[in-house]
């Protein structure tokens, strides 16, 4: 038998992804690494927390969060979440071009994200001159917020590539570890941004 | 409470005793023969958590000798194979509780020590010490007295007084061994502590947190001087003035044009905290809190600061920049700020220090 | 791709080729210990440095500005760049085979690891040729560290960065291969004790290093891009990096010291002849440990001025540890009692190990208690305790493992007279060092002096410390000479030098790149003693002869560092020169296109044929 049979089952079975050793130890594996991720999380808002008053005369979270932007881009984020979800679902159910479909809608949500998130920065930069220099609180913020940004446009284009990569060939035991572990960090990336939605923007504007 | 913490001091006494015989270093400056209130009770923890843990290290070594005495391939034959024990669940509960039981003699003590020494009930009834760290100096503001000095920290004997920290640039921590432990000094917040010395003279303070080039000669004095003498000098310090014609007079002219901007010579605590107060200069200890006091040593301070403290902020004084002093004039300048004095005299203390002690340096 | 290649004669080049591409965590293994072993040295050249300024008071041996940058560097060299890779190379070495693994769980991340932990040391060290290292010490405490000028810090940021990240990615793979790769009959009660320490140390790097990277990454923003974390003026918090580096640090002492008592537990045990005494005792100590050892991180702050309440719950917390190390202590006693006590080298070092230790615990529990620790912190006392712990307990640790797996790793014996020597001179110079510092700093002399005054009682005590230092400089050359005399002799021992009890003695050393043949089957702890004293010559496998898979080499873990590498330069530059972005640029793009070729590029593996093994048998 070649590589390829083997990866290339006649049955695809019912958890593609952890069909594998190698896919049962990424799965493992990046589970812990989601663990680090909430530590380095945590550290973050741990710095936030301890910093949000810390305005320096400057703009403080009351002057500058709007919440109506913010719940449009929850929305969006949680929607592409539970979009991932689905499309994990035709994963096991080996419906490669559903997958794809519900894929695709990921990412165009999550783009949709990144543009609000994008010009939310500007206005604050722009309207108040409210930057990562103007006081411990602006630097906190940016971290925090960025860093969580940064997943998103790191995310995405995992996704992105992946798609890419195996819009002909379709679903193996090779690949679909693969596909899974990216849906993994997209919810945790979800996951992260509810608890931004609550600290920084919720606790900032009561 | 107390009590028993007093039984153990007494018990302890001896191999104390023992400790302080064999030479446990310099009388002013050594955490090991405590002469204040915060020393002292740090001292009871430390010896009764030496005495319980050399309890646990004298029956681990006891063992391990033994062990290592019986127990040897000579002893027991080349080809012995050992049973393959599993383990023995009543020792092991013996060494579980048992150490529980010791580290709870440890915990007592420590955390009623730690709470008395946070005490801040006494506060507003004492004196009360604004101290800035700086690289690589103290200021000491007091702040109902109005009156602030630079590096020597006088305070009166058997009187709790509290210190106010803070610093202006980096972390630098407040340590005088044998008065008292130490505190941070931070620039984001201020931290209060209190300290209470028990016999008179002058105590060596060091920096203790890292703060740069310098830290190694960030050194401080507390002078504890009587009720008496403690009363008078601030009323000398409240009296000092920034007119004063000194006898000196080309020194302060000099000292006028290059140097009165950064130093004050009268201790008004309303002289903003740029460089050491120099109201009561002639009566310091030491020159630079690392020098003897003498004139050579002063004369070197000023036209090369920087051998003395690397990175000290002096080094950017416009002076050295342009070097524009002489060694003639910073003689003359010397000669002023050694008439500097709030007091006719040094008090005893300082008298007594400058004639016992010396660092010798070249 | 299919044929045996390990035995076949090899020129220099490609062998270069061969380990900088190798995902074999053998050949890692070697990498580490060479790549730590040299750091170590320059720690010890560092810490040489250091004692000859303090060998006499006022001494102008080096400038203040120096000082401050060998303090630094010789801190985080040797937690970061010598005893962690160090423990990486046992780890890496022994833990597959101790829990009968043909390789790790992720072989390209293994190597990816080393090299991001390789350059990121290199990185680290740049500085000292480029205008000055670091010099806020290791622990690069604000605003000393964002304030301090020059690029020394910088590089301590960037570089902490990269290899820490290769770190991260050690622990996830151990943790990983530890849960999913063991033999069959491995059950977690059954893992020797070095893997379990090697599993919970993972566990620690993994929860525990994420701190610190925001801690680098916040100083770093502060540095170089101008926001003010740190800047009490801005209103920013400099006690905030004290817990973030702490959380991280704290843990940080546990992962070095966990697997250190995993080899001492392996060579007690198999120089006894016993079975490891109280050995669920033992796991569960380890455990205790690793999970307290996320409880006391503020231990270390002591005197910031967080309040008695904080200090004395931290206090209490700390004290706690001491009980499953006094646990391990006891077991380990236990264990040598009604044993059969062979002592050669790797023995010496363990049984130097037990009084070594035991006096760093007991200052460690005398440093808990917050209102002593009033008179302790940052003095000598510190350094004392800390060195007896890391030194006594790791750097003991380090040296009986290489004496003890040598023979696993090369198929030698590292001569026992030169190990006799090295062990005796470094174990009093150690004591003559560190024990009179214990005393130094009660006496009034705090930590990360440059010089101290004459007149001040310290002199004795310092010249004796530095006479000791350099009793362990002559103990770490006979060390070396050791090694190369070994190597140059070459004399090949058998799979089982030691008599010993675990997995990897049942076979050959150095073993084979594919590791076992078939995969053994493990009937119970210490699985080779079972089989030996039921007089089997080796284990009994678990699976019929069959293909092996094997991971492919790569050269991308290579060159992706470089990447990092480059883009660390960058980021460091680009505070003077713009122009230095587009070093950034082009780094970030070699490490992001590797990895985009990683994740893209099918890397299947290859089999190595059961008709090859078969005939590699025969030969």
């Amino acid at each position: 038998m070649s590589e390829q049979d083997v990866l290339n089952p006649k049955h695809m079975p019912s958890n593609p992804e952890q069909a594998t050793l190698e896919g049962k130890n990424k799965f493992l594996g990046f589970w812990f690494f989601l663990g680090g991720e909430t530590v380095l999380f945590a550290s973050l808002f741990g710095t936030y927390l301890a910093l949000r008053d810390s305005t320096n005369g400057g703009a403080s979270s009351q002057d500058l969060f709007g919440l109506e932007l913010v719940f449009i881009m929850t929305m969006l984020l949680l929607t592409s979440s539970l979009t991932s979800v689905y499309a994990m679902y035709h994963m096991k159910n080996n419906d490669f071009k559903r997958m794809m479909i519900w894929l695709g809608i990921t990412v165009a949500l999550g783009l949709g994200f990144l543009g609000f998130e994008i010009y939310e920065f500007v206005h604050y930069i722009h309207d108040y001159e409210f930057t990562m220099r103007s006081s411990a609180f602006g630097s906190a913020f940016y971290t925090l917020v960025g860093f969580h940004g940064g997943h998103v446009v790191f995310g995405l284009s995992w996704i992105i590539a992946l798609m890419f990569r195996n819009a002909k060939r379709g679903l193996n035991l090779y690949n679909a570890p693969k596909f899974y572990i990216a849906s993994l960090y997209w919810h945790f990336i979800d996951v992260v941004w509810v608890f931004i939605f609550t600290v920084v923007y919720l606790m900032g504007v009561l | 409470m107390k009590d028993w913490m007093g039984k153990i001091r007494t018990l302890s006494l001896f191999s104390f005793l023992v400790l302080i015989l064999s030479a446990c270093g310099k009388e002013n400056l050594t955490a090991l023969a405590p002469k204040g209130y915060g020393a002292q009770q740090s001292m009871t923890v430390i010896i009764v958590s030496i005495l319980v843990m050399t309890v646990v290290f004298i029956v681990v070594m006891i063992i391990f000798l033994y062990v290592m005495m019986k127990f040897r391939r000579k002893k027991v034959g080349e080809g012995h194979i050992p049973q393959q024990v599993e383990g023995n669940h009543k020792l092991e509960v013996i060494w579980t509780v048992i150490p529980i039981l010791l580290l709870i003699i440890i915990a007592i003590p420590t955390v009623a020590v730690t709470y008395d020494l946070a005490d801040e009930s006494q506060m507003e009834d004492s004196i009360n010490i604004n101290v800035t760290g700086l690289q690589f100096w103290w200021n000491f503001e007091y702040a109902n007295e109005e009156i602030q000095t630079s590096q020597e920290l006088y305070i009166p004997v058997d009187e709790r007084v509290y210190l106010n920290m803070i610093s202006n640039d980096v972390i630098h921590s407040f340590w005088v061994p044998t008065i008292s432990g130490k505190m941070d000094v931070n620039p984001d917040n201020e931290n209060t502590m209190y300290i209470e010395a028990h016999e008179e003279g002058v105590y060596w303070g060091k920096c203790a947190e890292f703060c740069g080039d310098s830290h190694s000669l960030m050194d401080f004095k507390i002078v504890v001087v009587s009720q008496d003498e403690y009363d008078q000098w601030v009323a000398a310090m409240q009296d000092t003035d920034p007119e004063y014609t000194a006898e000196a007079a080309e020194g302060q002219e000099l000292f006028a044009n290059s140097c009165i901007s950064c130093h004050a010579i009268d201790a008004s605590s309303t002289n903003p905290v740029v460089g050491p107060n120099l109201a009561d200069f002639g009566n310091r200890a030491m020159i630079a809190g690392v020098r003897d006091f003498n004139k050579e040593n002063l004369v070197e301070w000023i036209l090369d600061p920087a051998s003395i403290k690397p990175g000290n902020g002096m080094l950017g004084a416009p002076y050295l920049e342009e070097n524009s002093i002489s060694e003639e004039e910073a003689s003359q300048i010397a000669d002023f700020l050694m008439e500097l004095k709030a007091t006719e005299e040094p008090v005893d203390s300082v008298e007594h220090f400058r004639e016992n002690e010396s660092v010798h340096s070249n | 791709m299919s044929t045996l290649v390990a035995n076949e004669k090899k020129g220099f080049g490609s062998t270069i080729w061969d380990y900088l591409t190798t995902v074999d965590h053998k050949k890692i293994a070697i990498l580490y210990l060479i790549a730590g072993g040299f750091f170590f040295l320059l720690g010890g050249l560092e810490a040489l440095a250091i004692r000859v300024q303090l060998i006499k008071p006022m001494n102008d041996f080096v400038s203040a500005g120096f000082y401050n940058e060998l303090i630094t560097m010789h801190g985080t060299t040797m937690i970061f760049l010598a005893a962690m890779p160090l423990i990486f190379a046992f780890m890496n070495a022994v833990v597959p085979l101790q829990i009968g693994a043909r390789d790790v769980a992720f072989p390209f991340l293994n190597s990816l690891g080393f090299w991001l932990f390789l350059f990121g040391g290199i990185l680290l060290n740049v500085g000292w040729f480029t205008g000055g290292a670091a010099d806020a010490g290791w622990t690069a405490y604000t605003p000393l560290s964002t304030t301090s000028p020059g690029h020394g810090v910088d590089y301590y940021v960037l570089g902490l960065q990269i290899s820490g990240a290769g770190t991260l990615m050690g622990g996830i793979n151990f943790l990983v291969t530890i849960i999913n790769m063991r033999a069959p009959g491995m059950t977690y009660m059954r893992m020797p004790l070095f893997t379990w320490t090697a599993f919970v140390a993972s566990a620690l790097i993994l929860f525990a290093f994420p701190a610190l990277t925001v801690g680098l990454f916040l100083m770093m923003f502060d540095r170089m891009f101008d926001s003010v974390f740190f800047d009490a003026a801005m209103g920013g918090n400099s006690v905030i990096w004290q817990h973030l580096f702490w959380i991280f640090g704290h843990p940080e002492v546990y992962i070095l010291i966990l697997p250190a008592f995993g080899i001492f537990s392996e060579i007690i045990a198999t120089f006894s002849k016993k079975r490891l005494f109280g050995y669920t005792a033992m796991v569960f100590a380890t455990v205790l440990i690793g999970f307290l050892g996320f409880m006391v991180w503020a231990h270390h702050m002591f005197t910031v001025g967080m309040g008695p309440a904080a200090n004395s719950i931290f206090a209490v917390a700390t004290m706690a540890i001491a009980v499953p190390t006094g646990i391990k202590i006891f077991n380990w006693l236990f264990t040598l009692w009604g044993g059969n006590i062979q002592i050669n080298t790797a023995m010496l070092w363990a049984l130097g190990f037990i009084p070594s230790f035991t006096i760093g615990g007991m200052t460690g529990v005398m440093l808990a208690a917050a209102s002593a620790d009033y008179q302790y912190h940052d003095t000598y006392f510190v350094i004392a305790h800390f060195h007896y712990v890391i030194v006594g307990g790791v750097v003991f640790g380090l040296l009986a493992g290489t004496h003890y797996f040598w023979p696993k790793m090369f198929g030698t014996i590292l001569d026992e007279t030169l190990g006799k020597i090295t062990f005796w001179l470094f174990f009093i110079g150690f004591h003559m060092t560190f024990f009179i510092q214990h005393f130094l700093g009660l006496m009034g002399m705090p930590r990360r002096y440059w010089v101290f005054l004459e007149g001040q009682g310290l002199d004795l005590g310092n010249l004796i410390s530095s006479i000791g230092a350099f009793l362990m400089g002559i103990a770490t050359i006979i060390l070396l000479i050791n090694v190369v005399k070994t190597s140059v002799k070459n004399e090949k021992v058998g799979a089982d030098p030691w008599d010993a009890r675990t997995l990897e003695w049942a076979i050959p050393s150095p073993p084979p790149f594919y590791n076992f043949k078939q995969l053994p089957l493990v009937r119970g702890l210490d699985p080779l003693w079972i089989e030996k004293t039921e007089g089997r010559k080796g284990m009994t496998p678990a699976e019929p002869l069959g293909d092996i898979h094997m991971p492919n080499n790569s050269f991308l873990p290579f060159i992706m560092s470089v990447g990092f590498f480059i883009a660390g330069l960058g980021f460091i530059y680009q505070k003077d020169n713009l122009a230095w972005l587009s070093a950034v640029f082009i780094g970030m793009g070699i490490a992001l296109g590797c990895m985009l070729v990683r994740s893209l590029k099918d890397d299947l593996g290859y089999h190595i044929h059961k008709e090859d093994l078969q005939k590699e048998a025969k030969e």
